[in-house]
């Protein structure tokens, strides 16, 4: 280690002081976070919603609750690309706005199955029904589970107006009468008539 | 000096050195399980928590931070009492954070299949235990940072550099990505909307790898590569200056998981730009490890702990080749979304932390019960070829399946329309599947081996207390 003690300063300095090492490490991990989280806090386009679009209703909500329970995730993007492969595929390329009221957000990293982003209207609730109860039966080849407890499952609306309140608190416009009224608008629906309503909402912003 | 401080502290490295072992047969088995769901469907038994979607999640929890994070805890622990020749410091915290993380991992195994999940890849635990998460994580750093303090060696080791940073950098990752808002008992929304929950939460996924599967597993092979090899680290320099440039870069390059996305372009590029950087403090590190063996090559052919770790640095340097590649906005185009990302992860995870955690286990479980070797050298030798045909065959299958759903993805006809349904490239991908489950079959069949070789070794052994041995003056000023 003689070489060390020659030029002006000596790493030696920081290997012989635990707590030096420390404020250095945390100086040197900070930079790139703060650069590349930050602005996006202040960015017009990453913060106001895009026309029309708008917080989901009650049962939109219980469905997307349900949507990130099983980690549809895992397997489905809803990030349009811009690029042909995708926005041919899929339609209009994601835009920022459109995801503003998104927590968590389910862009996704893996498309074992399509891209969800734009499938609102894209096949009937009939259709979603037998295809969440036996994806086979539709698409022969798909390797995608089974969901068959969905339509067994009463959805349990007397948790939606505490998820509402949740929502508000970190941005959701979501009004006193919103939350007031939202048990009663879910009441009698099962998990897979939340998950489809989910499903339908999906990306009709932009087409 | 009091009777005590003569002896290092092992216990609590004996029971993260086991329930590695544990965890990891957990954690792979889950993975066959799940694997073999996308080639057989049938598989997820119509049953809600035995679903796909619900299990991943605990594949991905259990291999990294149950599996990996206790090979951690040992090394760390182990690690920083012989390179500071002093007990661990506060043994009785360190005992706290071995079961108040088998307590993380329990709730995470109970919590995941019934569906309890914030949404947010491998940060998925729900509220409560992301705070018991915090708590543990924090003593641990109390305990380490505690031991550097009291160390009787003027110098703090390399291995502890990096290991210092791993503890900082997953500390302020997960306090920040996993701000959230409770609705309700195992019920959070994250406190972060779109966009920017999609930069944060690629920032902390990208730098769970940095620092929890690479710094910290860096940390692992400074230490246990000379000692294995008996030989001195290849150059100190190299090492200061990959250390400082792969803990700043890292942090820079969470952008290139949303190339094309509705992620601003200046982050996009910034992304990729410290993306391609990245690769030259990745393959400093890679190239001090092996480098370590020159002069002593002829080692690696009768020491199969040593070929373990070894090979591991091979596939270190492979997959962070691979990494800035794919992070080029154009080769991301092919391979984003594709089997293409989940083969990349596999070589860095089954092949760089898989490999180095258990080249170290084999290292250590002898030593921490009293035993000369392990039990069997030929079951180690038979883990070895196991371990390395499973990669191969799992990284080959999903190199091609994902090359090949990338371009029909992307393939249009003459007219401009697109060739391909999307279920044609699933139906494309089965025989791929069923090749992947048996390469990760055979790997975890080489952690049974494992798992019977440490068995004997234990059973024929006892705990031992270690003593520390006394300083030479120069130890103590150099």
């Amino acid at each position: 280690m003689s070489d060390q003690k020659s030029s002006g300063f000596s790493h030696e300095k920081i290997e012989t002081n635990y707590f030096l090492m420390i404020v250095l490490i945390v100086l040197v991990i900070s930079f790139g976070g703060l650069v590349e989280i930050v602005p996006l806090f202040f960015q017009k386009s990453t913060t106001v919603a895009l026309e029309g679009v708008k917080p989901l209703t009650p049962l939109q909500l219980a469905g997307r609750d349900i949507y990130v329970r099983e980690g549809c995730y895992n397997c489905h993007s809803q990030m349009i690309r811009s690029l042909v492969g995708d926005t041919m595929r899929y339609g209009h390329a994601s835009d920022p706005g459109e995801f503003v009221y998104d927590h968590p957000f389910q862009w996704g990293s893996k498309r074992t199955g399509p891209d969800l982003h734009r499938v609102g209207g894209k096949y009937s609730d009939d259709w979603h029904k037998i295809h969440l109860h036996n994806p086979r039966d539709l698409v022969p080849e798909s390797n995608m589970p089974g969901y068959p407890w969905l339509e067994a499952t009463p959805l349990d609306a007397s948790v939606i107006p505490e998820h509402m309140k949740a929502l508000r608190k970190v941005g959701v416009p979501y009004s006193d009468e919103d939350i007031a009224t939202a048990a009663e608008q879910v009441k009698d629906n099962t998990e897979l008539q939340a998950l489809i309503a989910y499903l339908q909402s999906l990306g009709l912003a932009l087409k | 000096m009091n009777q005590n401080q003569t002896f290092y502290y092992d216990r609590v490295v004996r029971q993260f050195s086991v329930m590695t072992i544990v965890w990891g047969l957990v954690g792979m088995l889950v993975g066959v399980l799940i694997a073999s769901q996308l080639a057989w469907p049938a598989l997820n038994f119509d049953i809600a928590w035995l679903s796909y979607g619900r299990l991943r999640p605990l594949h991905t929890n259990a291999v990294i931070f149950a599996f990996g994070g206790s090979a951690l805890f040992a090394s760390v622990y182990y690690v920083v009492q012989r390179t500071g020749q002093t007990r661990l410091f506060a043994p009785k915290l360190a005992e706290f954070t071995f079961w108040g993380w088998q307590l993380v991992i329990l709730s995470a195994a109970v919590s995941l299949p019934l569906g309890y999940t914030t949404g947010k890849e491998y940060a998925e635990l729900e509220w409560p235990i992301d705070l018991l998460i915090a708590v543990v994580w924090v003593c641990f750093a109390i305990v380490f940072f505690g031991t550097l303090a009291k160390r009787r060696v003027k110098h703090i080791y390399v291995a502890n550099w990096f290991f210092g940073a791993f503890i900082l950098a997953v500390a302020v990752l997960h306090i920040v990505n996993s701000a959230e808002i409770p609705a309700g008992w195992m019920k959070s929304y994250s406190a972060y909307a779109g966009v920017q929950d999609a930069m944060v939460q690629w920032w902390y996924g990208h730098n769970a790898v940095g620092f929890f599967l690479t710094a910290g597993f860096l940390g692992m092979m400074y230490y246990f590569v000379p000692k294995q090899a008996q030989r001195p680290v290849y150059s100190y320099r190299l090492s200061i200056v990959h250390f400082w440039a792969l803990i700043f870069t890292y942090m820079w390059a969470g952008p290139h998981h949303l190339h094309y996305t509705a992620l601003p372009d200046w982050t996009q590029t910034l992304g990729m730009v410290f993306s391609l950087i990245l690769l030259a403090p990745s393959w400093g590190g890679m190239i001090n490890g092996i480098m370590t063996l020159s002069g002593a090559w002829h080692k690696l052919r009768d020491d199969p702990v040593l070929r373990f770790l070894i090979v591991s640095l091979s596939f270190y340097g492979m997959s962070t080749f691979e990494g800035p590649m794919m992070s080029i906005k154009t080769v991301n185009a092919l391979s984003h979304y594709t089997d293409w990302t989940v083969g990349h992860v596999h070589s860095g995870a089954l092949g760089w932390v898989g490999l180095i955690s258990m080249g170290t286990i084999y290292f250590l479980i002898p030593k921490l019960f009293g035993q000369k070797e392990m039990y069997s050298k030929k079951a180690i030798e038979l883990h070895f070829w196991m371990a390395t045909v499973g990669i191969v065959l799992y990284i080959a299958a999903m190199w091609i399946a994902g090359v090949m759903q990338g371009l029909m993805w992307r393939a249009l006809n003459a007219d401009g329309t697109l060739t391909y349904t999307f279920v044609e490239s699933v139906k494309a991908t089965y025989p791929y599947y069923v090749i992947r489950v048996f390469g990760g079959l055979l790997y975890f069949l080489g952690m049974v081996v494992m798992a019977w070789n440490a068995w004997k070794t234990i059973a024929q052994g006892q705990s031992v207390s270690v003593a520390i041995p006394e300083l030479s003056h120069s130890q103590r000023n150099a």
